[in-house]
């Protein structure tokens, strides 16, 4: 059967080339039925209904705290030590297993890890904030104390400013969407507005940056401008999609500057010092920097690029037989909103429009959809997302272009997965 | 009830509930003197905010760094499993490039917030501030930066410039090209 034979689109009825069906098309027609795409001549009988064994006794008991089901044992975070053993154990990195999830929450358990000397174990009872430097009143809180004010609540995801660090390597790497896309992770957060807590200490006039801390043997410190803070939307979270923080996410409380690079997002967060100017620490200068061909760089890019990745297809989540797929992945921009995302299906010569929600929150992980109707032949996926600032996520080519080889940090280029003729798919560049 | 009573009731509602109100809103935090905060306000800034007492030479650096730092970071400097600290000064704009401390870092005073913080790895904070000047004089020396004897204190090591101090753009607020 050649699925173009079945296939009753009119060419306008295509969004773009190759196969990617026509938003509009779905509309008048609603929810494409397998007939309509000519698949009910091959139609497979089912089996008879069995009565299965759960259903016939009674199942396990009551837990204190559920568990995934043991068939989702796959579903797990590849992770990456960086260093020999014995020479910088748990400095390294989990990836959120992307192409494995769905919707666009991230399950705490999953959540992508960057330790920079291993997990704190935080007694919460002893554990302390201080605010303190150009301040009026330096002040030290306990949790406790913390959990007395209003919470604010907030959808943001968290990226490593060297999430797609794979994506630098002269040959693509063949790696999972997860593997090579991963270190970033939505939530929904709930903590204390900082420009509160600020506020209770009384910020003096020559106080203009924040140093954060953290409570962790690498004492990880990054400086922050005071404006995301006041009038800004960072907060101290304390709890994660419900619960209270993970002890990898910085239990028992974490900052939170949504859209703004991971590692400032200070975990196991112990002190904020009120200053006049950045202090330039190890990870504002040696890393999370960006060196350019020319030799300088670039520093203080905190803002994450707008970007997209497709999850299915993707490597280990291939293709069967030709027909018709759902494109679906994820999108998202440090700088606000998502306001689209186009797939090609003919490595970037056509864009379709995906399905994007309306109401997307801004600096959040959103999903886009698109059908695609696959005609077995060897063809080239991609997506590119625009963000409501205008920008648009670039060619890894385009990306590039200032940068020193091997640059690896704020990569928001657009990813191209390879399809083969018997379905399998592979990163390629292009 | 005509409108205008109702509107009254509430407004006088309101004033009820206002007045119940603390006059402070939720203040939560204890007062604590900087001096409480001492062990903890380890932040260095490049002005030298920060800097402790203290001195050390790279000759007294050599000792600590051949007893604490070498396993990972290489006899000197090079070399080791935890990537270099020393050499490629004048190597970024070339493909090249070998980013270290002494190629890479604008500011001599990052390495002595960053050691005293984390380093040794496995056991931050276990050096004395003598210790800190003396491998951070080390490791400046070893990249050329200063020489043998130069003594590094809160007064001295804010003044070395350091080989790459213009080589950074700042992006915020606005790329300053
Ligand atoms: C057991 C191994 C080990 C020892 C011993 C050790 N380090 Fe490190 N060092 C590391 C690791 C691992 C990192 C990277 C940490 C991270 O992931 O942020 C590092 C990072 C550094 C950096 C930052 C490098 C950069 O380019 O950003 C400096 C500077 C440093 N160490 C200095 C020292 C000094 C000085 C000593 C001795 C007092 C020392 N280290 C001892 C393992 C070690």
């Amino acid at each position: 059967m050649t699925s173009s034979k079945f296939l009753p689109l009119s060419t306008e009825e295509h969004a773009a080339g190759n196969g990617l069906v026509s938003r509009r098309w779905l509309l008048r027609t609603g929810f494409p039925a397998v007939g309509a795409l000519g698949l009910t001549s091959g139609m497979v009988q089912a089996e008879e209904l069995r009565v299965p064994d759960w259903s016939s006794s009674p199942g396990l008991d009551l837990t204190g705290y559920g568990q995934p089901s043991p068939f989702e044992s796959e579903v797990v975070r590849p992770t990456l030590p960086l260093f020999p053993e014995g020479i910088g154990d748990g400095s390294g990195v989990s990836f959120t297993p992307l192409e494995k999830l769905a919707g666009t929450i991230t399950p705490n358990g999953l959540f992508f890890e960057r330790h920079h000397s291993g997990i704190p174990e935080i007694d919460p009872a002893e554990h302390k904030f201080a605010i303190h430097g150009l301040v009026e009143r330096p002040l030290v809180f306990t949790v406790d104390a913390l959990l007395r004010y209003p919470m604010v609540t907030k959808t943001c995801f968290i990226e490593c400013a060297g999430n797609s660090l794979f994506n630098s390597f002269d040959e693509a790497q063949q790696r999972t969407a997860g593997e090579i896309h991963g270190l970033i992770g939505n939530a929904e957060w709930a903590g204390v507005s900082l420009a509160q807590l600020l506020d209770e200490a009384g910020v003096s006039p020559e106080g203009k940056w924040l140093v954060a801390e953290g409570a962790d043997a690498a004492k990880m410190s990054r400086s922050i401008p005071i404006e995301k803070a006041i009038e800004g939307d960072a907060f101290i979270a304390l709890y994660q999609n419900g619960e209270r923080i993970r002890p990898e996410q910085g239990y028992p409380m974490r900052l939170v500057l949504p859209g703004w690079q991971g590692s400032m997002n200070v975990k196991w967060l112990r002190r904020i010092k009120v200053v006049s100017a950045p202090v330039h620490t190890k990870d504002e200068t040696s890393k999370y920097t960006l060196l350019q061909k020319d030799g300088k760089s670039r520093q203080f890019t905190y803002e994450m690029g707008v970007k997209s990745v497709i999850t299915s297809p993707s490597p280990g989540r291939e293709l069967g037989a030709k027909g018709l797929y759902q494109v679906s992945g994820l999108a998202w921009s440090g700088a606000g909103r998502i306001t689209r995302v186009e797939v090609s299906a003919d490595g970037g010569a056509s864009w379709a429009v995906a399905m994007i929600p309306g109401q997307a929150p801004p600096r959040a992980l959103i999903r886009f959809q698109l059908p695609w109707q696959w005609d077995g032949q060897p063809a080239t996926l991609m997506s590119r997302a625009t963000d409501e600032t205008g920008a648009v996520q670039p060619t890894r080519e385009a990306w590039y272009e200032p940068y020193a080889a091997n640059q690896i940090f704020h990569q928001n280029a657009i990813q191209a997965w390879a399809v083969s003729g018997n379905g399998g798919i592979s990163n390629v560049y292009a | 009830m005509s409108m205008r009573k109702f509107g009254a009731i509430l407004a006088s509602a309101a004033a009820a509930f206002a007045l119940s109100l603390p006059a402070q809103a939720q203040n939560y935090g204890e007062a604590i003197s900087e001096s409480d905060l001492a062990n903890w306000d380890i932040s260095v800034g490049p002005d030298g905010v920060g800097l402790p007492a203290g001195s050390g030479t790279s000759a007294q650096g050599a000792t600590v760094w051949a007893e604490q730092c070498s396993a990972c970071h290489g006899e000197k400097g090079k070399g080791g499993p935890a990537g270099d600290l020393v050499g490629g000064v004048g190597t970024l704009k070339s493909p090249e490039h070998i980013k270290t401390v002494g190629s890479f870092w604008p500011y001599s005073t990052t390495i002595f917030d960053y050691v005293r913080r984390a380093m040794p790895y496995y056991a931050p904070g276990s050096l004395s501030d003598d210790e800190v000047y003396a491998v951070v004089a080390y490791l400046l020396n070893q990249n050329e930066i200063i020489s043998e004897d130069d003594i590094m204190n809160a007064e001295n090591l804010p003044r070395v410039e350091m080989p790459n101090a213009n080589g950074f753009i700042s992006y915020w607020p606005v790329a300053n090209q």
